[in-house]
């Protein structure tokens, strides 16, 4: 009996490699199934559901301002601290803008002094420290933040992951820079 | 300083501990990379004669990432994602252990919904644990292309998952009182068609892999556990199934709605490397049951519970533990809160590092060759035992 089996059992054997070899013929003759990255790109419609780098949604009335009203919860929200806002400073009031309001308010009118736009100037969001886990994205009162579904982020310098959420809207408040007001004076 | 004193110059501090027999015709070898750069940084130290491996003793420690003192210093909302980076393999099991240990102790409901998803999503996720699994142990076996197949099926689930968590790798869609996203029509639909796709590839995986007389020889009778071996040391998952202990989680704790479906806990007796991979190949199938028949009984309704705790929510005072099986074994989440900001002390129980701690004393008197076939039939996920 079990001269039988020594016999057969190196024919099931070599039987189990015929087997694995008919499935590997099989696949041989399918047809490709991954995709050549930098030459072609997986469907667009499988990336529509990834989570990618955070974005702002623009204004229902106004597109090209971010409706961002700088409130800073998605700042202490983030568990990875990559995320930057810097709030509009308050406009600084001209001499003559301060003496127009002091004889105002002498004659007992109310003012109304100028106060600090809900807007962001600044809007980073540090990519190389972000984990798209969107705490931020749930966080926000306003649901201004949301996901892009941007697969292909790739950089060449850590300067190229801090993305500045304010480069698509073009009426977005910048920060003042230093130069500006020398050029005033001139 | 002592150790010149010994007469010990070479080394570092493992190898140094790591003390020679009483013979002196055995040879001392580092096995696995150690750069932090490096992916699944596990190192070995064996005493070997000739092929024979005397004493192995495993090093760890190399990708520690402080996730437990991390959960010190952030509000629970926040130490979410940390979970899909505890074990990327089976990111979603351990999602469900840490939302399960605060539901647990701050009592929450969640939507019957939200349950469903939840076990569709984990199983999903559990089926693409194990075909990664796979893959990487047919390789470790010098199989080289089962992995490819493993990652064409692997990455068709992975776009189905995607529509769910929104993410390919370190999903974590779950959330205290639910889950973040629904799930839609197409997910369904991707779903039902993706199940029967599974079912024919299991076969042909039986065909070309499983029934391999390589493979066969390579892992019959090598690696013996016996269940009492698998106790001690705490085994769990598949290493303790395979070594025939009845133990799944999801059964034994009556956890979610796992009790409404039909399916049954792979278990098989033998305890060798190939009783742990028939376990998991098992499983898989088990999975894609449970798949189907969620689907075919889900719920409308609401995903998140009313009044889902927000990211500054603190845990209400007291603690509790939770465990889930994930695709490596028991993943439990031990949290215990004083009623502050952030968690007092989450304690990660790492069903890896148990198994691991199995290998030492399994791996004495095996081959060399072998006592990579049992490393590699235990599924270790670094990250994990490190945590």
């Amino acid at each position: 009996m079990s001269a039988i089996k020594k016999i057969l059992q190196p024919v099931a054997d070599l039987w189990s490699l015929v087997v694995g070899l008919q499935i590997t013929g099989r696949n041989f003759t399918r047809s490709q199934v991954t995709v050549h990255y930098p030459r072609q790109e997986v469907d667009p419609e499988v990336n529509a559901s990834y989570r990618g780098p955070i974005m702002l949604v623009a204004h229902p009335r106004n597109q090209a301002k971010p409706k961002c009203t700088a409130c800073m919860i998605c700042v202490t929200a983030c568990p990875s601290s990559c995320i930057t806002v810097v709030k509009a400073p308050v406009p600084t009031v001209t001499p003559e803008q301060e003496k127009a309001f002091q004889e105002a308010e002498a004659r007992g009118e109310e003012v109304e002094r100028p106060s600090a736009p809900r807007e962001p100037v600044i809007w980073i969001n540090d990519f190389s420290l972000c984990s798209l886990c969107g705490v931020c994205v749930e966080a926000c009162p306003t649901h201004c933040i949301e996901f892009s579904h941007d697969l292909y982020s790739v950089g060449t310098s850590r300067s190229d992951f801090m993305h500045d959420l304010l480069v698509p809207f073009p009426e977005a408040l910048r920060p003042a820079t230093p130069e500006a007001p020398k050029a005033e004076e001139n | 300083m002592r150790y010149e004193e010994m007469g010990l110059t070479e080394g570092d501090f493992y190898s140094r501990n790591f003390q020679k027999g009483a013979r002196e015709d055995t040879l001392i070898l580092n096995l696995g990379p150690q750069h932090p750069a490096t992916h699944g940084v596990l190192r070995v130290i064996v005493e070997l004669d000739g092929e024979y491996v005397i004493r192995a003793e495993p090093v760890i420690g190399y990708l520690h990432r402080m996730h437990e003192k991390m959960a010190e210093g952030r509000s629970l909302y926040q130490y979410l994602p940390n979970m899909g980076r505890v074990d990327y393999g089976h990111a979603l099991g351990w999602n469900w252990a840490l939302v399960g240990a605060v539901e647990r102790l701050a009592g929450f409901e969640v939507p019957e919904r939200a349950e469903y998803i939840r076990v569709i999503t984990t199983e999903l996720n559990r089926i693409t644990s194990h075909l990664l699994w796979w893959g990487a142990f047919t390789l470790d076996l010098g199989a080289i292309t089962p992995i490819m197949y493993a990652f064409d099926d692997r990455e068709r689930l992975l776009d189905i998952l995607q529509m769910a968590t929104g993410s390919r790798l370190t999903h974590s869609s779950f959330r205290v009182g639910g889950v973040c996203t629904d799930i839609n029509d197409k997910f369904v639909a991707a779903c039902k068609e993706a199940i029967p796709h599974m079912r024919a590839r299991l076969p042909m995986y039986r065909d070309l892999v499983t029934g391999n007389t390589i493979l066969r020889n390579r892992l019959e009778g090598v690696g013996v556990f016996d269940a009492d071996l698998c106790r001690r040391y705490g085994g769990s998952g598949p290493v303790a199934r395979g070594s025939g202990i009845d133990y799944d989680v999801r059964k034994t704790e009556n956890l979610s709605i796992y009790s409404r479906f039909d399916w049954k806990v792979a278990v098989q007796q033998a305890g060798d490397s190939m009783a742990r991979y028939l376990v998991r190949m098992d499983e898989m199938e088990q999975s894609l049951n449970i798949i189907e028949q969620a689907l075919a009984s889900l719920p409308e309704g609401k995903v998140m519970m009313a009044k889902a705790p927000k990211v500054t929510w603190a845990v209400p005072k007291g603690e509790s533990y939770f465990a889930f099986e994930a695709a490596r074994g028991k993943a439990g989440v031990h949290l215990v809160s004083n009623g502050g900001k952030f968690p007092y002390k989450i304690k990660l129980r790492s069903p890896c590092f148990s198994n691991l701690s199995l290998f030492a004393e399994a791996a004495r008197g095996t081959l060399l060759a072998d006592a990579l076939a049992i490393l590699g039939s235990l599924d270790l996920v670094i990250p994990e035992i490190d945590r």
